[in-house]
């Protein structure tokens, strides 16, 4: 077990500017976490510093296994722009399995059976490039799932895509859910936060103002930011 | 990745194929290769036995430094001083000579020096420089640029004072220079053999021919093991053999262009 | 070989053609080997004084072919280090001169192309769990159609030139005169129009070479995206 995964007075600044203000949280395991917060407020940093894709200016990310290696291997993170290598969908979902040593034919089992999870194994054989934004977005769930990662990662995962692929991408999220995967998810869209979490972690300007059940904090929200949030009126930060 | 391995594969068998059969590497000049003299003779001897002729075609100059670099296994050139000092200096083990042709003076039709018909190359030479009528050299330590020195000389012009715009130095081979001279309508001092296989005469024609001091010696030396211990003296020494064998001279004296014989055996037996 | 175009009969012709493809294909080939691997660690990589490499392949890529045929020749003449090998005026003197000269324009293009596409992979790589050479490797293969781009650019600069293979092949008759070379002869000769068709008959082949490329590109590009 990674979880729980504790921020110890975490901070990140670029260049002078401050994204992150010194930060302190525990995540544990169960409860569905969404990183809620206006488009600049540091969501997606929030995410990369939790997954280890940056190191923190001052503070420290601590995961419960002392295991630098485990750790990895038992995260995932879906970006809200997949990357797909020039290959098949299999041989993209095979990829990372590869590289952590899965040898076949347990490696072609495991993917293909992460592409019939996500309804993709009828187009296990074609370019994964050509896929449409949906199925791409599928595909990198199905390349996550093959992992059976303990956390799943996923930064504003349905923003570029229409309500029906939204549709299909959430209800895999929820199968993700339901398996005992942890779901930690950023987004902006109130509707998605309601539907699929169980906690919110409200970010403004780089610093966590609330935490709360999903229920709590849509009926009654503690801080005027994040009220105004839910309100609709906070724009880009 | 395949296709990549597949040419390793093909320049490997090539250079293979090279290994198999015996050669001699030898340096001579770039006027005798393009007079075709090597396309008519080479394949003779080839067949006679069995050794292949590999001929790098360079200024006189150049050809002498690979003998010395040891980069040659024989020499075959035209400038009897430097075939000699290659010799005395220990490069090669001895000069024989072979053959001879000769040097012609080409120019324009309009023959501006009044040099056409001369017998007297000398008094050509003379008449070019206090004509100031352009003149295109070599320029590059070749045996035709040696012998173009040793007439300037002969004439008692010193090229270091006299020479203006109307002396162009190209520093390249026969046929550069001879395309530099068509190109500006020029003297040039040619060798009969590039000269009757050029093709780009513009206006240029014979001026002046047949005085012997125009007469060009050939030598043929072998590369000395001493100083070079991987030549291959023995296939080198078959080469020279052949040259001045009675097999050898008739082949040289039989190339011809155009009815025309280029190159004179006159190897001593 | 006589005049054009009944030279494009002549078995002459069609040999130096040959030769002067394995030469050229040959070099291609080794420096992709080794070049393609060089810039994609170029581009990946950070450290101090990278800059300056950067900047110093990108000017390699104008080596003159002259200094190249020059220092190799020194290098493989009998009288320099490496006159043990016997290579000076063979085909495979020519071929490593060629691969010093397109081994530049391999790694130099590659560094581009893959920092540019490096942008795009590599945080999803890293979540992925696979990192520095690895990730370098993968991004390479992934952008290998693009890299045909720098292929070709290798193959026209080694098809194209006469500096280099002259002075370390010696322009051999039948053993290392290739079409640059036989065309610089034919010139020097004084027969322009024979060297003109010859100058021709390269310039197709490359073509040929070029359009063969590109199909095999297409095709690719359709089978994965």
């Amino acid at each position: 077990m990674i979880l729980p995964l504790r921020l110890d007075e975490v901070s990140l600044t670029i260049q002078g500017r401050t994204v992150i203000h010194p930060l302190s949280l525990e995540i544990a395991a169960g409860p569905a976490t969404i990183i809620l917060g206006a488009n600049g407020a540091g969501k997606s940093v929030l995410m990369r510093l939790m997954h280890g894709l940056l190191s923190p200016t001052s503070g420290r990310v601590q995961w419960r296994d002392a295991d630098p290696d485990r750790v990895r291997r038992m995260q995932a993170m879906v970006f809200q722009r997949p990357v797909m290598l020039r290959r098949s969908a299999l041989a993209n979902v095979q990829y990372p399995l590869q590289a952590a040593g899965v040898a076949e034919p347990e490696r072609s089992r495991v993917a293909a059976a992460a592409l019939q999870e996500v309804g993709l194994h009828h187009l296990a054989g074609r370019p994964a490039r050509a896929f449409s934004g949906g199925e791409q977005q599928r595909l990198a769930l199905a390349r996550a799932w093959a992992l059976h990662p303990e956390v799943l990662f996923l930064d504003e995962p349905t923003a570029s895509l229409d309500p029906t692929a939204t549709r299909e991408i959430e209800s895999i999220i929820r199968a993700f859910d339901a398996s005992g995967t942890k779901i930690i998810m950023a987004t902006h869209n109130l509707g998605q936060a309601r539907r699929l979490g169980d906690e919110v972690l409200f970010i403004h300007q780089g610093r966590l103002v609330e935490r709360a059940l999903v229920d709590r904090f849509f009926n009654q929200p503690a801080s005027a930011e994040a009220a105004a949030f839910i309100k609709g009126e906070l724009p880009w930060v | 990745m395949g296709l990549m391995l597949r040419f390793l594969l093909l320049l490997g068998l090539t250079m293979q194929a090279e290994a198999q059969q015996s050669y001699i590497t030898v340096a001579s000049t770039t006027s005798t290769e393009q007079s075709g003299l090597f396309r008519h003779l080479l394949p003779r001897f080839e067949r006679k036995t069995g050794i292949q002729v590999r001929v790098v075609a360079l200024g006189t100059g150049q050809a002498l430094d690979m003998g010395k670099r040891g980069d040659a296994d024989v020499v075959l050139v035209h400038a009897k001083a430097l075939e000699e000092k290659f010799v005395a200096e220990g490069f090669g083990v001895e000069r024989v000579e072979v053959m001879y042709n000769d040097f012609v003076i080409v120019g324009p039709k309009s023959d501006p020096a009044r040099i056409a018909g001369t017998k007297d190359v000398v008094e050509a030479f003379r008449k070019i420089a206090s004509a100031k009528a352009r003149f295109a050299s070599r320029g590059d330590k070749s045996g035709t640029h040696f012998a173009e020195l040793q007439l300037w000389k002969a004439a008692g012009i010193e090229l270091e004072k006299e020479k203006g715009p109307w002396y162009r130095d190209t520093g390249s081979g026969m046929g550069p220079t001879l395309n530099t001279a068509a190109g500006m309508d020029a003297y040039a001092l040619a060798d009969r053999g590039t000269w009757l296989s050029f093709k780009n005469r513009g206006n240029l024609t014979i001026a002046v021919e047949g005085d012997r001091k125009l007469f060009n010696q050939y030598g043929v030396i072998r590369v000395n093991p001493a100083k070079h211990p991987h030549v291959r003296k023995a296939e080198g020494q078959a080469f020279i053999d052949w040259l001045v064998s009675d097999e050898g001279q008739a082949a040289i004296a039989a190339y011809k262009i155009g009815g025309e014989q280029l190159f004179f055996p006159n190897a001593k037996r | 070989m006589h005049n054009f175009p009944a030279i494009l009969l002549d078995d002459e012709l069609w040999r130096i053609v040959t030769l002067s493809l394995q030469v050229s294909l040959s070099a291609v080939g080794i420096a992709m080997a080794l070049g393609l691997p060089l810039g994609a660690a170029l581009a990946v990589w950070r450290f101090p004084g990278r800059d300056v490499v950067v900047v110093t392949l990108n000017a390699l890529m104008g080596l003159p072919p002259v200094v190249v045929g020059l220092v190799v020749y020194l290098l493989l003449s009998r009288a320099g280090p490496l006159g043990q090998l016997g290579l000076l005026f063979t085909p495979g003197a020519m071929v490593i001169a060629q691969t010093i000269l397109i081994l530049p324009i391999a790694a130099a293009l590659c560094r581009q192309a893959v920092e540019d596409a490096w942008r795009e992979y590599e945080e999803q790589l890293r979540s992925l769990g696979v990192e520095g050479l690895q990730a370098a490797l993968t991004v390479l293969w992934d952008i290998r159609f693009s890299l045909l781009t720098a292929v070709l650019a290798g193959l026209g600069r080694a098809s194209a030139e006469v500096g280099a293979v002259m002075i370390v092949g010696g322009n051999i008759d039948g053993v290392t005169r290739v079409m640059t070379t036989t065309i610089a002869l034919e010139t020097s000769k004084g027969d322009l129009p024979l060297a003109l068709g010859l100058g021709i008959v390269l310039i197709g082949v490359v073509l040929l070479l070029n359009g063969a490329a590109h199909l095999v590109k297409e095709a690719a590009q359709r089978r994965y995206g």
